[in-house]
């Protein structure tokens, strides 16, 4: 197996297993606020409850986000040198100030969050967790945009030819607003969003179905349910802004997700299909025209297909495909589901139908699957660019480090992150089953007092 | 931000020394604890208190380090690469010594088995064991210089990284984090388990000192281009006297009961140490050995002025309220550490 190879797997490996937690951190970043919100807003109890429950699932949450993140950070340079060293002067700027302006944010107030309840009054613990979840925010921001522009570079030069030559910034502005950074944040953050609802709404539909904690269950149900919607919309627009703004700036990407061969107007949209790719021919059922209208508004509109692409600069297709159709496929699928739930529940009907229950206590699987598959159409998709038109992954590896090395650390990653997904399991079904406390009804500390609460 | 004419390199070796810095000084005690963890104490409400007195802020710290690798890819994307990917298996050991340290923090008490309990005061003590020992390795071949080709990459191999100069760095790196993790324990105990505690701190001294004292010697006799550094500029030597002053502070303040002063004290010594480091250092950030006229300093290998300015922009912007909520958050969780519902 060639080095190139390997560098991809393991950074596949280690960064899709990353970003396993940091939606769930920051959708239920998010859901804290509000609950807590609400808990200071109409002091109602069964609020403090929840957001004593739930910010235990976010502690467990973020430890395993923080100890896989650390190892992001520095394997640009471990796996991609020669990357490293061209984009330093514009990519580094991004990744540092994601740590000065989120990291530091985040992990400061996660202690009062987490150990502060009975320590500081509840403004202050509630100013805490607004910053936990601002701070979540906040590193997205900074690595999608770090991240897109390695999809669409912008505010740099290129100084210097051949091994010595490297991107320097031109306009940091630019390079902050580069063409892709504000659709792909927003379709970002909208799915993350919608990752933290749906585990709220699985955890009490499985209570419900279990006919434990009514009152908790429901709430969680209400508040998740309700985010849930909006966010599965919102991911819904963004996803169609940001596939507009691939067809513009990425059209090899784009034919990629699509299958789409010959270049042209009325250009068809495959519901789903197959791709051969030594045929260069896609199956499937089509509506011809839609893909130019979704792209551009307009049936009319041509849109490049892969035969007009160099052979060399094509991106795998059909995996690209795949992938893809199936984050459209459970987008689609959660926005139904969203809509027959509610439905079911404003009718009074939720919590006689054990069929949406379950469909619910699964919800939470959607979310990860269709980001897993973004991540990787969105990534697969840019190749063989590590910055697209401007550097290969071939040219991108670290000189250095030989196939046997990075053998040994997929081999040590791949043993340590399936020990810890088996722990995250664990603990998570422990806290779920073990059920929100019941003497969390009974705010203690500063809570207590300033709510007239008993104890 | 226009700076003028300043020099935004030697800014940056600085600032970037500066993060390292601190890293090493608050992320020292948190590895310095966990170093203690298995030896110091053995039963399960004492382990607690171990691992609660930094509860609440280990992961800031970490940080230190999260940001100072970024700053390092920003301002000296040559170094960044080059040392990263030359060390990749030593920098691969550190990774999983930093994961078990900082998830064996949040599984250990979420079960009561004794059994899983032993397991994660394993994962915390040896992940802090590790990481401190590699950090001091990594430390110590940075002084001692790495082999670098014409092209500004790592000619070595793993095992010649492990060479007995960067190996008496490594321990005593694990010296002077246990001392200074032990001093913060005392900080944060009382009654019986304090008592137990403090009869480990002097022996502590003693070891980092003698430690301390060889690796000096190891550099004088082997370093020349440090002790070049201190030749040319011998007012160096005026950084070596408050360090000493500091150090030998520690014991007097521990022994007079006063903890928090003997807790200063060691992190003015660590930062002293650092400053010594990166004084006899620059403009070095990773010195040729043997072939000097390849070096990656902060002037060749660096980011263009646009950039270094860009970031010293957030820098400024960043650094004091970065500084204000870390000390909000140590004066919220001061005072000592109380087992309660919401502890680890
Ligand atoms: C800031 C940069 C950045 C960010 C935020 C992400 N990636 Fe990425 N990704 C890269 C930077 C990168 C990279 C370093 O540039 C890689 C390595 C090789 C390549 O071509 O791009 C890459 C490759 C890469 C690959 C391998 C593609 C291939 O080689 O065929 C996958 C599957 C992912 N990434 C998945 C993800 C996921 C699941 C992410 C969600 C967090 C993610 N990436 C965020
Ligand atoms: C290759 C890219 C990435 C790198 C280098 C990276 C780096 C890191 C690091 C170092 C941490 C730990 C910080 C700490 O110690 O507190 C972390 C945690 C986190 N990261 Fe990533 N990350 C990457 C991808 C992403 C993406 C794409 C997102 C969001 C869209 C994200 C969101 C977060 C969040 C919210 C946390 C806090 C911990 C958590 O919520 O689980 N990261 N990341
Ligand atoms: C509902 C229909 C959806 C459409 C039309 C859509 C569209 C898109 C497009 C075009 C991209 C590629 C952007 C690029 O490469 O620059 C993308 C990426 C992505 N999608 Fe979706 N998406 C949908 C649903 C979802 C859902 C339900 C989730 C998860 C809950 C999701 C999560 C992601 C993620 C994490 C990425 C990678 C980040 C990015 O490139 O923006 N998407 N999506």
């Amino acid at each position: 197996m060639s080095v190139e190879f390997l560098a991809r797997l393991q950074f596949a490996l280690t960064i899709s297993f990353h970003y396993l937690f940091p939606p769930l951190s920051i959708g239920l970043g998010v859901l804290l606020v509000v609950i807590e919100g609400l808990w200071l807003k109409t002091r109602n109890p069964l609020y403090h409850q929840m957001a004593r429950f739930w910010t235990r699932v976010f502690a467990l949450t973020f430890a395993i986000g923080v100890a896989t993140g650390i190892v992001m950070e520095f394997e640009f340079g471990t796996n991609w040198a020669a990357y490293s060293r061209y984009v330093g002067d514009v990519f580094g700027s991004a990744l540092a100030a994601e740590g000065i302006f989120a990291f530091f944010l985040e992990s400061g107030f996660l202690a009062v969050l987490l150990f502060g309840w009975d320590k500081v009054g509840p403004r202050m613990h509630f100013l805490a967790t607004c910053m936990v979840a601002l701070g979540a925010h906040f590193s997205a921001i900074w690595i999608v945009v770090a991240n897109s522009w390695m999809q669409t570079p912008a505010g740099y030069h290129v100084v210097g030819t051949g091994l010595s030559a490297r991107a320097e910034i031109t306009d940091f502005w630019a390079m902050v607003f580069n063409p892709s950074s504000m659709q792909r944040l927003s379709h970002t953050l909208a799915s993350a969003w919608q990752t933290g609802a749906w585990l709220m709404v699985s955890v009490g539909a499985w209570y419900l179905l279990r006919r434990r904690h009514r009152d908790f269950a429901l709430a969680s149900v209400k508040i998740g349910l309700a985010f849930a919607c909006a966010a599965a919309l919102f991911t819904l627009a963004t996803g169609h802004a940001s596939a507009g703004g691939v067809a513009r700036h990425q059209p090899a990407k784009l034919a990629a997700f699509e299958g789409h061969w010959e270049t042209g107007p009325q250009s068809p949209l495959y519901l789903f299909g197959w791709v051969d790719q030594e045929t260069e021919t896609t199956h499937g059922p089509s509506v011809p025209g839609l893909l130019s209208w979704l792209a551009y508004g307009d049936p009319a509109s041509t849109v490049t297909g892969l035969n007009d692409i160099p052979r060399d600069e094509r991106p795998p297709v059909n995996f690209t495909f795949q992938l893809f159709h199936l984050m459209v496929a459970v987008g689609f699928a959660l926005i139904g589901l969203a809509a027959w739930a509610a439905w079911a529940l404003w009718r009074g009907r939720l919590e006689g139908s054990r069929l949406l229950l379950w469909l619910l206590t699964f919800s939470v699987l959607g979310p990860q699957i269709a980001t897993q598959a973004g991540w990787w159409a969105a990534e697969v998709g840019r190749q063989p660019w590590i910055v697209y038109q401007l550097l290969r992954t071939s040219q991108g590896l670290s000189a250095v480090v030989t196939a046997n090395q990075i053998i040994a650390s997929i081999v040590m990653f791949t043993a340590v992150y399936l020990l810890l997904f088996a722990v995250f399991v664990f603990l998570l079904n422990d806290k779920i089953q073990h059920g929100p406390d019941d003497a969390d009804l009974q705010p203690t500390g500063k809570h207590a007092l300033g709510f007239g609460g008993s104890s | 931000m226009n700076f003028g004419n300043i020099d935004l390199n030697t800014v940056w070796f600085v600032l970037v020394g500066a993060l390292f810095t601190g890293y090493v000084i608050l992320d020292g005690f948190d590895l310095g604890v966990g170093v203690l963890h298995l030896f110091v104490v053995r039963r399960d409400a004492e382990r607690r208190v171990f691992i609660n007195a930094i509860g609440p802020v280990w992961d800031g710290n970490e940080v230190w380090l999260v940001t100072g690798g970024g700053a390092l890819f920003a301002a000296f994307p040559d170094v960044y690469a080059t040392v990263f990917s030359g060390f990749y298996l030593a920098f691969m050991g550190l990774l999983c010594a930093l994961i078990f340290r900082a998830v064996a923090i949040e599984f250990r008490s979420k079960h009561p088995s004794p059994r899983w309990r032993a397991f994660w005061d394993a994962g915390f003590a040896l992940g802090s064991l590790g990481s401190a020992l590699l950090i001091g390795v990594a430390m110590g071949n940075i002084a001692w210089g790495v082999p670098i080709d014409a092209h500004g990459e790592f000619a070595g191999s793993f095992p010649g990284l492990l060479h007995p100069y960067a190996l008496l760095m490594g321990v005593t790196t694990v010296a002077l984090f246990a001392m200074h993790g032990a001093i913060y324990l005392v900080l944060k105990t009382e009654g019986e388990l304090q008592a137990h505690i403090r009869t480990w701190v002097n022996p502590l001294i003693i070891t980092f000192i003698l430690s301390y004292v060889i690796l000096t010697l190891a550099t004088l006799l082997y370093v020349p281009h440090v002790t070049e550094a201190f030749r040319r500029e011998p007012w160096f030597f005026a950084l070596v006297i408050p360090v000493v002053l500091a150090i030998a502070n520690i014991p007097r303040e521990v022994n007079r009961g006063k903890v928090f002063y003997a807790f200063l004290s060691s992190c003015a010594a660590m930062a002293g140490l650092m400053a010594i480091f990166g004084v006899g250092n620059y403009p070095y950030l990773v010195y040729s050995f043997p072939f000097p006229e390849h070096s990656l300093t902060a002037f060749n290998a660096a980011s263009s002025p646009r950039t270094l300015g860009i970031m010293l922009t957030i820098a400024l912007i960043g650094l004091p309220v970065v500084l204000a909520y870390t000390v909000s958050i140590y004066w919220i969780f001061r005072g000592k550490v109380k087992l309660d519902k919401m502890s680890y």
